[in-house]
């Protein structure tokens, strides 16, 4: 067994070095250094291209999907071995994808054969781009609440409505919708879950400007949209379970945007190297307590982070508790910058012009106060906690 | 090592929940204060505790102990916080033990350890000096005298000093610019001419003491760890403890929490559970969060001592404080969710927050240790 595995990281290890682009050797410097693939994808470079191209067709785009669909098909060990591999030699992950990282596992669990044929290779070779059509004007929190109606007209469906918060909705090239079939029913029961090319004639596209300037969200209107029956996944009407299903999904993602990213300085170090210590300490003894309330929590949700991956790890599911990851990692990240903003004094004020670095840290920091809302409000997380955790009633 | 309690050590959890559930549950403690029992916990029960091995587990087995490690120690202690079950593991099997454990004193550990591993022999450590917790903060001096050294000055807040065999002692024996240097620790009996001690009686039921130490003699040979060098082996010691207070604290955060939460889905106002309103159901998760984190800090640091890692130091201080944070949280919200009963004697909760209140003092309260964790993050 463990003679396999020895076999199985050399074999990583020698493909790696033989296939890996040396460009894709060094962590992306920002988030424009991603690669996302689908049709209008302008690579940065030859090799971030030829990368994607020899990852997607050795399956290792997304390396633990089933080989008969692309996939990697590797088991957990196997993929362990692949990731420390990667790390080792600092080679960039190849694809960012909502396809693989929303998309796919949804339809693995509720497609058709044939769906999954037909839509889960392009997604591993990054030629299809997916984005996420969820929330609504009048469905955010209360997202069951969601109207867009999708009228069934014998051989296809006709949608219309509107959906907002959709991210990099301008850039993908298919969509994956939760949309209303059944008006009558419970507000749980009358959505279905439907796929559909952006091209689709009466579909439009308006980019958002946030609190922070330009962002990935977009508003996306349908006018009369079809959409052929056989683009539906799982049962009509049931779409709120798969909803569901990528929603903790996606909220496991967001939670780990509490922990601080490895290789930058601490919050704690930062505020040292700025503002300066006197006799070893801090030379602002309110902030300092204040930081160091701040990364006892850190520390704590690190480490908690750990011992729920070891508990999934010995088999135990982690299950409504990524509710609480997501509020507790949201809320950090938020504090963290706060603390951020004040340690760096009127130097954080800066938005625009020579010196300003693109008001980076001004903007990271007002970004932030979204963490707490996308993806499921904290107060919705608390009551997910309340609910179905501590079992209270209501 | 994985964040995760493996088969055996949840058997001694398992166990330690039973025992104490079945012989010593609440009512056992609010018998012992109500009946003013001297010690302040059945001295019966505690020979049945030390009987299933609990004031052996850290002792090495050349010395008639477990050698089975802090996080076996630290399970029976968050165990024991959930019955708030009044006995010396703490003084005697946490952190007495540590000291002499830690003393590379071969002949003093052949001499103790095999009676404090029966349970038969209690000690107590004797290092505060005021009402502040200082350990570094050393007036009591040690004269050499002879082979002897000769010991003036007084200890208080000396965890279970009115049943202690012997103290565990810091005194000054060489004084310089650095308070941490010239400390030794001793190890001095109860009844060693000179000693004198004076004992309260604490909110929570449990018992310190002061001593006061006149001219008391001990021979060299009684030094717990190097002479001159006795900070660091205390603050190792302190460190262990630390942890053992956190993991007590634990388990007063969740059987606090566990009964809050039970009183929210029975308690009818206005014709529905209190537990429908929202204004208690996010309190509620919050909490349940903040003793989510306690878990693995917890479970991190008393990994850490049994692993010797460098890392036991700032987990320590990450433990208490964090520990004293969210049972601070738990018992006053217990208080509060429960209303006005929870404010009578005779209902159970308000025990927690009594004691939750002395483990959080003892050895650095949450802003001591906050304290520390910056000072060992660099800030």
């Amino acid at each position: 067994m463990s003679e396999n595995l020895n076999t199985f990281r050399t074999q990583v290890r020698d493909w790696l070095e033989e296939n890996c682009p040396q460009e894709m050797r060094s962590p992306l410097r920002s988030e424009k250094d991603a690669c996302w693939g689908g049709r209008n994808f302008k690579f940065q470079s030859e090799a971030q291209q030829v990368w994607l191209q020899r990852m997607g067709e050795k399956g290792w785009t997304a390396p633990d999907w089933p080989q008969e669909y692309g996939g990697g098909g590797l088991d957990r060990e196997q993929l362990k071995i692949l990731q420390q591999e990667m790390a080792r030699i600092n080679a960039r992950g190849a694809l960012y994808s909502f396809g693989i990282s929303m998309l796919g596992p949804a339809l693995l669990k509720y497609g058709s054969e044939e769906q999954k044929q037909r839509f889960l290779p392009p997604i591993i070779r990054g030629e299809i781009r997916w984005c996420q059509g969820y929330s609504e004007p009048n469905a955010g929190s209360d997202l069951a609440n969601l109207q867009a109606p999708a009228v069934d007209k014998g051989d296809h469906y006709v949608l219309n409505g509107s959906k907002i918060w959709t991210s990099y909705g301008d850039s993908g090239d298919w969509m994956f919708c939760l949309v209303r079939t059944d008006s009558d029913a419970p507000k749980h029961q009358g959505i279905s879950f439907m796929l559909f090319d952006m091209q689709t004639p009466g579909i439009e596209v308006k980019p958002i400007q946030l609190i922070s300037g330009r962002s990935p969200f977009c508003e996306v209107f349908f006018a009369d949209v079809k959409i052929p029956k056989d683009q539906q996944v799982g049962e009509l009407n049931k779409g709120w379970s798969i909803a569901k299903y990528l929603l903790t999904h996606e909220r496991e993602m967001i939670s780990w945007t509490g922990l601080s990213q490895s290789g930058t300085r601490s919050v704690g170090e930062t505020a040292a190297d700025t503002i300066g210590t006197r006799n070893g300490t801090l030379d602002d003894s309110i902030l300092r307590a204040d930081i160091a309330r701040f990364e006892l929590d850190e520390m704590a949700f690190a480490l908690t982070i750990e011992r729920a991956r070891d508990e999934v790890k010995a088999g135990v599911s982690l299950g409504a508790v990524s509710s609480w990851f997501k509020f507790f990692g949201t809320e950090l990240n938020k504090q963290r910058y706060n603390l951020l903003m004040d340690i760096s004094g009127s130097d954080g004020l800066a938005w625009t012009g020579e010196d300003s670095n693109d008001g980076k840290l001004a903007r990271d920091w007002l970004r932030t106060k979204g963490n707490s809302i996308e993806g499921g409000t904290s107060e919705i997380q608390l009551n997910i906690v309340a609910k179905h955790i501590l079992g209270l009633p209501g | 090592m994985a964040l995760v309690l493996n088969e055996e050590q949840e058997m001694l959890r398992d166990a330690a929940r039973d025992f104490l559930g079945n012989r010593a549950p609440l009512s056992h403690l609010r018998q012992l204060r109500d009946s003013g029992v001297a010690e302040g916990f059945s001295p019966e029960l505690w020979a049945e505790m030390a009987d299933m091995g609990w004031a052996a587990i850290i002792i090495p087995e050349n010395y008639g102990g477990l050698e089975y490690g802090y996080t076996g120690l630290g399970l029976v202690l968050q165990e024991s916080g959930r019955t708030l079950t009044p006995s010396p593991l703490i003084s005697t099997a946490l952190l007495g033990a540590s000291a002499l454990i830690l003393s590379g004193n071969e002949q003093m550990c052949a001499q103790w350890l095999p009676q404090v591993a029966t349970g038969e022999k209690l000690l107590a450590l004797a290092f505060e000096e005021s009402a502040q917790h200082r350990p570094a903060d050393v007036n009591t001096s040690a004269t050499p005298e002879d082979d002897n050294y000769r010991l003036d000055g007084s200890k208080q807040a000396i965890i279970d000093g009115h049943v202690a065999d012997a103290f565990v002692v810091t005194a000054r024996t060489r004084s310089g610019e650095d308070p941490n240097e010239g400390v030794s620790l001793f190890l001095v009996p109860k009844d060693a001419p000179g000693v004198s001690l004076k004992t309260t009686e604490l909110l929570d039921n449990h018992r310190t003491s002061k001593i006061k130490l006149d001219g008391v003699l001990v021979n060299r040979s009684q030094l717990v760890g190097p002479l001159h060098g006795g900070c660091p082996v205390l603050r190792t010691v302190l460190d262990r403890g630390r942890i053992g207070l956190a993991a007590e604290m634990l388990g007063i955060a969740e059987e606090t929490f566990t009964r809050t939460v039970e009183y929210l889905k029975e308690r009818k106002q206005f014709g529905v559970p209190i537990g429908v309103f929202q204004a208690l159901q996010h309190r509620a998760a919050i909490l349940f969060g903040e003793i989510e984190l306690c878990k693995s800090v917890v479970l991190k640091a008393l990994q850490a001592i049994d692993e010797d890692s460098d890392e036991v130091p700032v987990l320590a201080s990450l433990a208490k404080a964090k520990c004293g944070q969210t049972a601070s949280l738990a018992t006053a919200e217990g208080i509060q969710m429960h209303g006005g009963i929870g404010m009578t004697d005779e209902f159970d909760i308000g025990f927690f927050i009594k004691r939750w209140r002395t483990l959080n003092q003892q050895l650095g309260d949450s802003r001591y240790h906050l304290d520390r964790f910056a000072k060992l993050k660099g800030y």
